[in-house]
């Protein structure tokens, strides 16, 4: 917490320009690193009295500083954000209650529909409030289901199911595990908010997993059956004869599961021809012989 | 995301134990994380709003929860109205006009 200019002084609020100057003086001849030499805590408390005495023994930044344009650091303030700014908004928050209006149902049965089910789950008057978790997972935890446990920095924890095919931004709601209720009420619950570390391989496509290929210049030519990583292991895959770069093969039910368990989307891997580090002189003769056989140009318009 | 390190920078005359027990009492509810609470702005701007209560208007910790869940209320209902007049204001002139003439017939005056 940063002291303001005149707990820096000591000084009252209302302390008239003289009085702060003698404050200043004072703490200024005590505390001047020259007079203090190696005495790095007298030296810091000289920074913050200067830092103090810039602004309050200015008149005009006292003034700006007193109506709270400008902050103890003599940088402008951000404009005072009211709680109002961010809680009257059509935007949901997690402040949001609507309790004030359940009974709005009574009223009839369109209004049942719009103000009957907002707040079922909130209405017990003393129910605990729910507890928001932010929880990190790596992409094959999220591709493929997994049991995670939040351990907070003050011992407290929580076992969380992740059901697989979760996506980054999915909030998992973990009935009556929030705060406990009031009185006898109904605990909250808690809601855990997904993050999904990238793959250094993998990428998703709804069910459907993505993966880039090299492959070896004679292993397009002449095809191959090459190991392809996939979220459950390396598998084995086909080459057919004369691929070309951007070639996508698919591996079907090689994705990720659906929440159901009956579908798995398809792992697509894309093709890229690289060639070898050093084109040796084999290489290159076969390719000049090679050239002088054929005038395909792809870079010519169909 | 804010950590709660740049919440007591932020919010003047805020302490650690306040900040927590605060949110122990579900005054406040950030996100919980294996690397500690993380607050959104709105967050921030209720922290200020507590403190303003307890320090400058000097509300009685009980009344905190209960001030606090008549405001959010009330905006929650400000909302709530404002959905209902949009979708009244874009109803065609002749419902719009039954409308108010309905509204001005109920309301007590």
């Amino acid at each position: 917490m940063s002291k303001t200019p005149y707990e820096v002084l000591g000084v009252p609020k209302t302390a008239s320009d003289d009085d702060i100057r003698k404050a200043y003086r004072k703490l200024a001849k005590e505390l001047h690193p020259d007079l203090n030499p190696g005495d790095e805590a007298a030296e810091e408390r000289f920074k913050q009295v200067s830092a103090a005495f810039a602004i309050i023994g200015d008149s005009e930044k006292k003034a700006a500083y007193d109506r709270g344009e400008i902050d103890e650091t003599g940088a402008e303030k951000p404009k005072q954000h009211y709680y109002r700014q961010y809680a009257d908004t059509d935007a949901p928050h997690q402040y949001h209650s609507s309790t004030g209006f359940q009974d709005f149902a009574d009223l009839g049965d369109i209004f049942q529909d719009m103000f009957g089910r907002t707040g079922q789950a909130n209405a017990a008057p003393n129910r605990g409030v729910d507890v928001r978790y932010h929880l990190k997972i790596s992409f094959l935890e999220a591709a493929k289901g997994e049991k995670k446990r939040i351990t907070m920095p003050d011992g407290a924890s929580l076992d969380v199911t992740i059901p697989r095919g979760v996506n980054d931004g999915d909030v998992i709601r973990l009935k009556g595990k929030g705060q406990t209720g009031r009185s006898g009420g109904p605990a909250g619950d808690a809601l855990v908010a997904i993050e999904v570390e990238p793959h250094p391989k993998f990428k998703r496509d709804g069910l459907d997993i993505t993966v880039d290929l090299p492959v070896t210049i004679d292993q397009a030519v002449l095809g191959a059956k090459v190991d392809v990583p996939t979220i459950d292991g390396v598998v084995s895959m086909t080459i057919p004869k004369g691929v070309s770069s951007d070639r996508v093969m698919r591996l079907k039910g090689r994705g990720v599961g659906d929440r159901s368990g009956k579908r798995r989307g398809d792992q697509l891997v894309r093709l890229t021809i690289v060639l070898p580090d050093k084109i040796d002189k084999q290489l290159e003769d076969f390719m000049t012989e090679w050239r002088a056989r054929h005038d395909d140009n792809p870079q010519k318009p169909q | 995301m804010i950590k709660e390190e740049q919440v007591l920078l932020r919010v003047h005359h805020l302490t650690v134990r306040r900040l927590r027990s605060w949110v122990e009492r579900g005054w406040v509810s950030p996100i919980r994380g294996e690397e500690g609470n993380e607050y959104d702005e709105i967050d921030v701007a209720r922290i200020d709003l507590i403190r303003q209560l307890r320090d400058d208007m000097s509300v009685d910790p009980e009344a905190v929860p209960f001030l606090l869940s008549m405001i959010d209320q009330v905006y929650s209902l400000r909302r709530e109205l404002r959905c209902v007049m949009r979708a009244i204001d874009n109803q065609p002139e002749s419902v719009k006009s039954k409308i108010i003439s309905e509204l001005k017939k109920t309301r007590p005056t």
